[in-house]
């Protein structure tokens, strides 16, 4: 399978610069999650890589040979489009097959191979179906069928599973990270979802605005993210972010704000040494909140709404003028209105630059 | 149901009643006149009133008359052979002129024109292309040396200009169906057969006809309808000669109305040539229904689903 290298890669729609100057690179037999916000440039970004989109500068390498000159078909690449881009004429055993049948494969092996992904899929009695005569998540289904039929070296998937439900999702999340753990192949795969993001990515790619803000394993994104979009970004419920200023008392460091006063980590200390500016924000993770004041530093909330999400539940809670999201076991329920004590756990705090978003 | 809403139902029809009425008037008069003047032996000079009525007689006689018979087996032939070409050539401009490129949209324009003139100017323009001596094309073989074309004056040949006559003026108008059609299809499925693969050829063969194929058939029908009442640009190059080689049907049509003075038998000729194109038209208005039937019943299916 060729490493794919992105170099200084850009593209614009007339005016509209989409992607700025772009580095990239897919390890061999890496799967690598693309995500970002809507509008972002992922879906740009595969589409240049399939070759559906021509580059306006910058070039990708497959194994250091150059191919914009390659046409999308000899790139050797299969692709699941986010508008699943099914053939209306076709049933779907002939969407399905299509590829296999172009390259003049025996009839008994593509007909092993479609009902091999059909049934995997739960599409198998679907077959001699149109595209029309089925519905979004089918459709979508098809989709991912076409391109795992095929024994392409690289394959892209662009939101591949956002129109299934909650428990089809999880079981093509089961069958691809198996492929993943089975098959040698790269694959990159764009998705909103932080679960997909997270639980089959070897790695993962933030993007916003066309700029790519980090990128490295699940863990790392989660634990060491580089600045605050990546930090409200990954991780669900999201990272709460509140303005703090810094404060030193009796050699240590404290982030003080509207409502709390939370004495910071050492390394965070010790980071912050030489930081001139007293203005930061302040990022918690809804999960650094404990019912057990004793385990951290106190903080004071007032509850609000309590979001019942079945073993786990969102409080989310006040402190000050700003809004803070707890997570919280639904087995000890809290009374709304009424003023909370949490014990927040100060190593797991992240302190970013107010100007730069930069964590610190 | 109460007497109201009945009545509230019926109002429409009410109101539409008297329009309908008139249109089908309108349009079925003349049909009507027709059909009925085929029953009859009916000379120019005489009042329609007047004239005798023969029942099938027309019909049969026509059923029997070789010269007919002939140019009704021209009128096939003619329209089989242009519409073939036509559809061959069209198709294959359009998929080659699909792209977007600098200065296509002036070529389009221009591969559109021979559809705007009118026929017998296009007529009168080949004929005196195809003359034995002054015409383009006898020149141009001349001064290569090579022996001059009786295109108008052999049968066969005169078949030959009439049908490139024709091909070229209509031509254009599959080219701009094809065209439209080939602009809406849907980019992705072709994207989707490049990545799967697909050549060129490939893509225009699995992927593109197929997708234009409701288009293409409605403009083959459309253009064979219109192949089979062909008149001008004959009349003016070959008046249906030599002999009978390219008398076509409304040729035959006319020359029996006006120089045999039989407008009963021309009638008859004419209903003839109706039934034919009814067949053809009733056919198109069939497919579509299929057409349109599935589509609807595709659609409920996947709402349902
Ligand atoms: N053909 C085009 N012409 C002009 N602008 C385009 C075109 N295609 C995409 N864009 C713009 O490029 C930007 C990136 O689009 P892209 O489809 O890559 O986003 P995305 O990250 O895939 O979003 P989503 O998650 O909603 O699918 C958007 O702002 C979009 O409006
Ligand atoms: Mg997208």
């Amino acid at each position: 399978m060729p490493t794919i290298r992105f170099e200084q890669v850009e593209k614009s729609f007339g005016a509209v610069r989409v992607l700025p100057p772009l580095d990239l690179s897919l390890n061999d037999g890496e799967f690598t999650v693309l995500v970002g916000p809507s509008g972002c440039g992922k879906s740009t970004t595969l589409r240049i890589l399939a070759g559906l989109e021509e580059l306006s500068g910058g070039e990708i390498f497959f194994d250091e040979n150059p191919i914009s000159g390659l046409a999308s078909k000899d790139r050797d690449l299969a692709m699941v489009f986010q508008d699943y881009a099914l053939y209306p004429h076709m049933n779907i055993a002939k969407n399905m097959s299509f590829a296999l049948r172009l390259k003049k494969t025996p009839t008994a092996e593509i007909e092993t191979k479609v009902k091999r992904v059909a049934d995997m899929l739960n599409i198998g009695h679907l077959l001699d179906r149109k595209p029309a005569e089925l519905s979004g998540g089918q459709r979508q289904r098809v989709a991912m069928g076409r391109a795992l039929v095929r024994d392409a070296s690289t394959f892209l998937f662009d939101e591949p599973l956002s129109n299934l439900d909650a428990k089809l999702r999880g079981k093509m999340r089961t069958e691809l990270a198996e492929m993943r753990d089975t098959l040698d192949k790269n694959m990159v795969y764009v998705t909103h979802d932080q679960i997909e993001a997270m639980t089959l990515g070897d790695r993962i790619v933030v993007m916003s605005e066309g700029v790519i803000q980090q990128e490295g394993t699940p863990e790392q994104l989660f634990k060491e993210p580089a600045n605050k979009f990546v930090a409200g970004f990954i991780g669900s419920p999201t990272m709460n972010f509140l303005d703090a200023e810094l404060v030193s008392e009796k050699g240590k460091l404290l982030a003080r704000g509207d409502g709390f006063n939370l004495p910071l980590p050492k390394e965070l200390t010790s980071n912050l040494k030489d930081y001139s500016k007293r203005e930061i924000t302040l990022g918690v993770r809804p999960s650094s909140f404990s019912t057990d004041v004793k385990t951290g530093a106190p903080i004071e909330l007032r509850l609000v709404v309590s979001e019942y999400l079945g073993a786990q539940s969102t409080l989310v809670t006040k402190c000050g003028e700003a809004e803070i999201l707890v997570e919280h076991e639904s087995s000890s329920p809290m009374k709304t209105g009424g003023v909370l004590k949490f014990g927040v756990r100060t190593e797991e705090l992240m302190v970013f630059d107010k100007e730069t978003e930069r964590r610190l | 149901m109460t007497t109201a809403s009945k009545l509230n139902r019926l109002t429409p029809y009410l109101f539409l009643a008297p329009a309908v009425l008139l249109l089908a008037v309108a349009l079925l008069y003349p049909i009507g006149y027709m059909i009925y003047a085929s029953f009859l032996d009916w000379r120019p000079s005489q009042y329609i009133g007047e004239a005798e009525f023969v029942g099938f007689r027309n019909y049969i006689n026509l059923w029997n008359d070789e010269a007919f018979r002939e140019s009704f087996g021209v009128t096939l032939k003619f329209a089989a052979v242009v519409v073939s070409l036509e559809m061959l050539l069209g198709v294959g401009l359009a998929l080659l002129l699909d792209r977007k490129l600098r200065g296509m949209a002036a070529l389009r324009t221009i591969f559109i024109l021979p559809m705007m003139i009118a026929p017998i100017v296009v007529g009168l323009m080949w004929r005196y292309m195809y003359h034995p001596t002054v015409g383009i094309f006898n020149r141009t073989l001349k001064s290569w040396g090579l022996d001059p074309i009786p295109w108008l004056s052999d049968g066969t040949w005169s078949f030959v200009a009439v049908v490139i006559a024709d091909v070229w003026q209509w031509t254009p108008f599959i080219f701009i169906l094809s065209l439209a059609a080939l602009q809406s299809l849907p980019q992705s499925a072709l994207e989707a057969a490049e990545l799967d693969g697909a050549t060129g050829w490939q893509k225009i063969w699995h992927i593109k006809l197929p997708l234009m194929m409701p288009v293409l058939i409605v403009a083959l029908l459309l253009r064979l309808i219109d192949a089979f009442k062909v008149l001008e640009v004959v009349l003016v190059m070959t008046n249906g000669g030599p002999g009978l080689s390219t008398e076509i049907l409304s040729l035959r049509i006319f020359r029996t109305a006006q120089e045999f003075q039989e407008l009963g038998v021309a009638a008859a000729m004419s209903n003839y040539l109706l039934i034919l194109l009814m067949i053809l038209t009733v056919i198109m208005f069939v497919y579509n229904k299929a057409v349109e039937n599935r589509a609807a019943r595709l659609r409920a299916e996947a709402q349902e689903a």
